[in-house]
Order: structure tokens, then sequence, then C-alpha cells
């Protein structure tokens, strides 16, 4: 092994190879977390823009003008790139994934530590391309984050499906490439760095979500690629891999023969299993933090990992279940729908078992809890709507409504992101070495709660009654414009909510200087991170590998000195 | 960290007991890396095969034009690709044991093959283009442009797979003097392949090939060892396996009859 002189010989001294190229897991950690959080704001301010156009569509706004309904499209169109790939995926997975992986493994980096600095600049240039979309003629392209074609395949077809649409596709694949290097190298790392004694199943469950996760990841990004390459072809080469015969503006196109339908398998193929990347991670926070805060051990651990084990073997059999609009064979919708369905019973598991590590604990209900407790009831929330949209006959009724805009807000977007709350108010102590301050903590997470709710259920009652989605105005249609109160009942909702994520911001950047300073332990927990220093020095552990003698949750155990045991505390401390 | 990893590496390599809990599949960082992107690039080649049947199955007017001269051509590729294996698997043994001379030879062997496939297969496309045939058109079934269209994806997507495994093997075999070999094929190459040719453009590949192979060779200037041929034969097998799924579907399905 490496002595501790020849580690810390190791660690860099200039500003640039600290901060910038930095090849130390944390740094990359923060560095994605940081992109993350630019990405979210660039992200909700769009969608900010939506909810006043629809509900104002005359207004004219400072910065941006009027908003044509193209405009609009280009707006959600970037909304859901920008959330799905550049805040959902890059801040659990790169963000904490990154920091947290090794260390809770007992690693002192990534078993690939120059592919790791790699995949983070590759996902910066992806999102400086991505932004660039707004910027060239025509603006940012209309397709939507799914980018059905014909619309994003051909290049006359509207104002942003020129260069806008061309940059679009080209950050999606530079983003894929991104992935698959960071999936790889977390997974290597699970695999080949793990300390003495920190067998499979003595791993944290978040360490098993990162896992599973990048084994979505790595399967699924592939493909993605591919799919990407191939319409670059179709815009810029001729090629008729999606594209039929078609008329667009009075004009006969060139293509023909292309299949619409073949984007739709590949593209859903990836986007299925990017739902559960988005998510997974957050189920392994809200795990770790609901074991802590009750101060129990979490209820069936080898039952929470089989069920994360199990969603993800689901999220790739279920692809079919976003095209049951698109003419399929109605045996293979059924298929597909009953699959669907069996993700509820894994997905049921571990609301249970959340449930159940709460139940008769002596529970602390500090701000990482409550978003944890957030997530859970986000999850549910969220999750009863899946087996609606999972069965074709109801499918056919809400499909392209707000109830399914509703549907994956709830469970995909806040859900995740509350995971990510969550992990950042639990972390923050060991990645900034203060603590955060509560009382701003719990404001902004009542409000935000109580304007998740306020803003998505209305939603699955708009998509009842038929409002259909990625419309920019709804004056047109006298049905739909009886629903315009409750659409400006959700506007105001969101802007109290965004407004409030401004408390979030100024806690997170005041703490970061002016917190308390936190112990090594802050919320006595057991999981590694914690028996280190804070913030972690440069190889993780000052030149020792820890050797874990514990579970990860090891609570309450009886004739245990303290309420807790250490993943690293000698056998002794526990009493069997 | 770097220096951990390796050093957890060669402990694993020799089944030395580290520091660490023994690796889940016995095997060191670099293979299972090796291994996972070799997973991850199945479903990217996965994807675009499913590009090829999901076309080829909705347009029954899909032509079969290849007569005895491409299968003929196509078959000496194969027998290439396989041979290529055959001193690839020689090469790795001889790593194992140590013998440098022979590595060497072995690896030049497998480059040498890999070289020929390239070739063949670049002729092959200049003949095709020849004809008419593109990505968007081909001579035989104007109604189905998709037959140009997924050839040169699969094959081009494999050729490109092919030549990074020339250049990864020249890099493992023969480090930086590998380098000017490169330049010299590349120069070479732009000024003597006519410039209405499609590789006088596709053989700029080899420019960045050899802007990225002196970039690794600056940051990590080691000696190869036998975990290094063995990683690089992975990859050179897998480049193999991929074409035994595209001369079938590609060629032996549309030969005429």
């Amino acid at each position: 092994m490496a002595t501790p002189a020849t580690i810390h010989a190791h660690a860099p001294q200039g500003f640039i190879r600290k901060y910038i190229f930095s090849l130390d897991h944390k740094v990359i950690g923060m560095q994605y977390f940081f992109l993350a959080l630019t990405a979210v704001f660039v992200g909700m301010f769009l969608s900010l823009l939506m909810r006043i156009h629809m509900v104002w569509p005359a207004a004219v706004l400072p910065l941006v003008g009027e908003i044509k309904p193209e405009t609009y499209l280009s707006l959600l169109t970037m909304h859901g790139t920008i959330m799905v790939f550049f805040v959902l995926t890059t801040a659990p997975q790169g963000g904490f994934g990154n920091y947290f992986l090794p260390i809770q493994i007992g690693a002192p980096d990534m078993a690939f530590p120059v592919l790791n600095m790699l995949s983070f600049w590759t996902t910066f240039v992806a999102f400086v391309v991505i932004i660039a979309a707004f910027f060239v003629t025509g603006g940012a392209p209309l397709h939507g984050w799914t980018g059905y074609p014909p619309l994003s395949a051909v290049q006359s077809a509207g104002p942003g499906e020129g260069l806008g649409a061309d940059l679009w596709i080209t950050s999606i694949a530079i983003f894929c490439i991104a992935s698959l290097m960071g999936a790889l190298n977390f997974i290597t790392t699970t695999l080949d760095l793990r300390a003495k004694g920190m067998s499979l199943m003595r791993m944290p469950l978040t360490v098993w979500s990162w896992f599973i996760t990048a084994i979505l990841g790595l399967l699924a990004f592939g493909v993605l690629l591919s799919a990407g390459i191939l319409l670059l072809m179709d815009r810029n080469l001729g090629t008729s891999f999606y594209v039929p015969l078609i008329v667009v503006n009075g004009q006969v196109l060139g293509h023909k023969g292309g299949s619409p339908l073949l984007w739709q398998h590949l593209f859903w193929f990836f986007g299925h299993p990017e739902v559960y990347i988005a998510i997974l991670p957050g189920m392994g926070v809200t795990s770790q933090i609901l074991s802590t805060f009750s101060r129990k051990p979490i209820f069936g651990y080898k039952a929470m990992v089989y069920a994360m084990l199990s969603i993800g073997l689901f999220g790739f059999m279920v692809w079919g279940h976003h095209m049951f609009m698109s003419g399929m064979s109605p045996y293979s919708a059924f298929a597909f729908s009953i699959l669907t369905m069996c993700i509820g019973v894994p997905s049921a598991i571990k609301t249970f078992n959340w449930l159940g590590t709460m139940h008769k604990g002596r529970i602390r209900f500090q701000t990482p809890m409550l978003y944890a407790i957030g997530f859970v009831s986000l999850f549910v929330s969220g999750g009863l709507s899946g087996p609606f949209l999972a069965q074709p006959v109801l499918d056919i009724q809400l499909h392209d409504t707000y109830f399914v805009v509703g549907h994956f807000h709830l469970i995909m977007g806040v859900a995740a992101i509350f995971g990510i709350f969550a992990a950042t108010y639990y972390w923050f102590p060991k990645m900034f070495g203060r603590m955060m301050n509560e009382t701003l903590g719990r404001i902004h997470f009542f409000i935000t709660l109580a304007g998740t709710y306020a803003i998505f259920m209305p939603m699955h009652y708009l998509g009842m009654a038929g409002q259909t989605r990625r419309y920019s105005q709804f004056t047109e249609v006298a049905y739909q414009a009886k629903l315009i109160p409750l659409q400006t009942f959700i506007t105001y909702a969101a802007i109290i909510t965004i407004s409030a994520q401004l408390i979030f911001v100024i806690n997170l950047f005041w703490s970061m200087f002016k917190g308390p300073k936190a112990s090594d332990n802050p919320w006595q927990s057991t999981t590694l991170e914690w028996t280190t220093a804070t913030p972690p020095p440069h190889d993780n552990f000052g030149g020792v590998t820890p050797v874990v003698n514990h579970g990860p949750y090891e609570y309450a155990v009886p004739g245990a000195p303290r309420d807790y045991v250490m993943q690293t505390d000698p056998v002794s401390a526990s009493a069997h | 960290m770097a220096d951990a990893t390796l050093q957890h590496d060669a402990a694993v390599g020799h089944g030395l007991a580290g520091a660490y809990e023994a690796p889940l599949f016995g095997a060191y960082s670099k293979k299972v890396g090796m291994w996972l992107f070799l997973a991850s690039d199945s479903l990217t080649f996965g994807a675009l095969l499913f590009a090829f049947s999901y076309n080829r199955i909705s347009n029954p007017a899909w032509p079969t034009p290849f007569a005895v001269e491409s299968i003929t051509n196509a078959t000496i590729m194969t027998a290439c690709l396989l041979s290529s294996s055959l001193t690839m698997v020689l090469g790795v043994l001889a790593a194992r044991r140590g013998d440098r001379a022979w590595t060497r030879n072995w690896l030049l062997g497998t480059m040498a093959f890999g070289t020929a496939f390239i070739v063949l297969h670049g002729l092959e496309w200049t003949h095709l283009i020849d004809k008419g045939m593109t990505p968007f058109a081909n001579p035989w079934a104007p109604s189905v442009p998709q037959f140009g269209g997924t050839f040169f994806t699969l094959t081009g997507m494999h050729m490109l797979h092919v030549t990074i495994g020339v250049i990864y093997l020249g890099v493992i075999a023969f480090r930086k003097w590998f380098l000017p070999v490169l330049a010299a094929i590349w120069i070479a190459g732009y000024f003597l392949i006519p410039a209405d040719n499609v590789f006088h453009y596709g053989i700029h590949a080899l420019g960045i090939g050899l802007i990225v192979s002196a970039i690794i060779l600056f940051l990590k200037p080691k000696v190869y060892d036998a975990h290094d041929v063995e990683v690089s034969g992975l990859y050179w097998h897998f480049v193999d396996l991929v074409w035994m799924f595209i001369f079938p579907l590609v060629y032996l399905m549309s030969t005429k009859i």
C-alpha cells in the first residue's frame, strides 16, 4: 500500500489542478453539484416564463419581451432537457454520488480519476452546447425533450429546428458519452475498491442506489447515443431512418420510407430507465436519512436492495407504455401494461419499508429528515397515478394531458429534487465543514412542499377535464378556456414556490461561509464518511484504509455504549 | 490516488490480500472497466442493429444486390478479422509469459490483419459509392434509401472501431515509436487518396487518433504490461464479434440470388 507520505505528496497544490482540472472525486462532485445548481435555475426560470405566458399570453416581460407560441415550445423543450439531463441526472449521481460513493465504501478515490475528470468536463461542454441553442438563428428547438421526429428530424419544420436542434442533439450525444464514462467509473469503483469488511450487504443503501443507477446509465445511454447519431444523419446527411415521405410547408422533401416510431422505440428504451436514473439516488438518500433520524436500523435492508435491483431490471422492459398511442398491437400494449404495473410491487416494498423504519422510532425532525419524509410523500402521491397511466384504456384518454404532466413532475421531477435537497442538507456539513441554518431550512421545506402540491395536484384534474399539454394558450377552445382559473392558481403557486427557492440559495451560500462549524459527525450517523475529518482530506481517510466491522444502519443496538454503532467500530462495540 | 489504485490492481493481479475486499469478479479495475465499456458499446451497436432490422422488416422492397465479388471480398475481410483474433490470443499469451519480442510480433500481426480489413472495406465502399450507393440513395431500390443508410452507418461505425483498435494496439505494442508511423500513414493517405474519395477526408480520423495517443502517452509514459495487452485484447475480440453480426445481417442476407 501507498504510505501516507506518498499519498499526501500526491495532493496537487496549484489552483488549476486543485479546483479546476482536479482528479479528486470530492472536487469533481462539487463541480457537478454547482453545474446542476446553475442548470436548475435556468430550468426554473424557463418554467416561470411558461407559467406566466399560459395565463397572461399578451404580457410583455422584461428581458424576454412578448412570448410567441413557438417561443413557448422552445421554452418547454429546453426546460425539460435541462432539468432531466443537467439536474436530475447530474446532481444526485454526478454530484453526491461522486463525492460520497468512494468515501462510503472506504476508497481513496474513484477507480479511474482521470476518466472522472473527463466525464465532468464533457458534461460541462454538453451544457455549454445546449445553452448555445438559445442564441443561434431561429432559437432553441421546438420538439420537446423527447425530440419526436419528423418535427425533430426536418430542418425546415420550424424556427428552432435549424441550428438550434442540431446543437440540442449534439449536446445530448456529448452528455451520453459523459454519462457512460461516469457510469463505468462508478461500477468499477464499487466492485473493486471496497475497504476490508465492506461486503456487498454492508454497503449503505446510497451506495447501492448509485451502483444500480450507474448500471442503468451504462446500458441506457449507449442506445440514446446511437439514436442521436441517426437523428443527426437524418437532419444533415439526408438519410431516412425516421422520416417517411413528407410534405413540409408545401414542399415534398427527399426522405422516404423511414419510421418515426423507430425513434420512439430507441428513445424510450433509454427514456424509461432514465426515469429511474433520476429517482433511484433519491431513494438511497431517503433510506439513509430516515434510518439515521429515526435512530432505527432501516426496515428490511435486503428487501430494499432487491427492490432497487428489480426496479432497475423492470425499467428496461416497459418502454412501450410511453407508446400506447402509437398504434402498437394491443397484445404488446397488454404485455407492457402488466410489466409496468409490476413495478408497483418493489415501489410499494420500498414505501412500506420507509414507513416501517419510522414506526416507533425516536424521530429527530431536522431539515434532512423533513425532506426525506417529503420525498416519501411525493413518491406515493406521484406513484399512485402511475397505475392509471400504465393501463392502455385509461392512458388513451389521459395521454398528452396535464394528468401526465402532474404525474411525472411529482414522481420524477420534484421527488428527485426533494432527494437532492435532503442530500444537500444532510451532507452539507461534511462537504463544507459548516452547518446549514435549521430555521431557514424548515421554512424552505414547508413552503416548497405545500407549493409543490398546489402546483401539481390541480394538474391531475386539468388532465381529467381534457386539458392538453404543450399548448401555449387555452383561449381558442371553449372547454379549455373554462379551465384557465385553475391554471392561474397554479401560476401563482409556482411564482411563490420558485421565489421560496431563494431561501435555499441564501441558506446555502450564507452557511458556506458563516454557518457554525460542523463536527465530524453532526447527525450521529454510522457510515464511513462520518468517521473521517470534516471536510475529508485529499485521500479521504488520512493515509489509512478503514476496516469495516458493522452493517450500515446499526442504530439502537441493545447493549452498545451509544445508540449508534459506526461501521468502523470494533466488533466488541455491539452485544451480538 | 491513481497510485493507490495501481498498487491495489497490482495486489489483486498477483492474488495478494490488500487493504480492500476481494474484487467481486476477481478482476483488476482496468479489465472491469473494459468489460463495462464493451457492455455499453454492445448496446450502442445493438441500437444500430435494431434500426437496421426495423427498417429491413418495414420495407419489403429491400434490395439484395451483393453479387459474388462483394461476398468474396467480405468473406476475405471476415477471414482477416478471425485470423487477427488468433494472433491477438497468441499476443496475450506471449505477454503473460513475459515474452516482449513475441508480444510485439503478434500484436503487429493483429494490426496487419486489421489494416487489411480496413483497406479491403475501404475499396468495397469506394466500389459501392461508384455504383451510386449513398447514405440516402441506391441504384437497386430507389424507394428504400434505408439500404444505403443502414449499410454505411453500421459498417462505418464498425470500421471506426477497427481503426481505433489498430491505433490502440499500436500504442500498446510500440508506445511513442508508433506515433511517427501513424503520422506518416495519415499524411501519405491524405495525399495518395483521390480528392473525390470519401476516405480523402475519412483518413483524418488517424490525425485525431494521433493527437489523442500523443496526449495519453505524454500523460502516462509507462511500459505496458501483460494486463494492458489483455485489456486491449478484450476490445479487439469485441470488435471481431460485432462483425460476426454485421456480416450475415448486412451482407449474406442481401446476397444476389
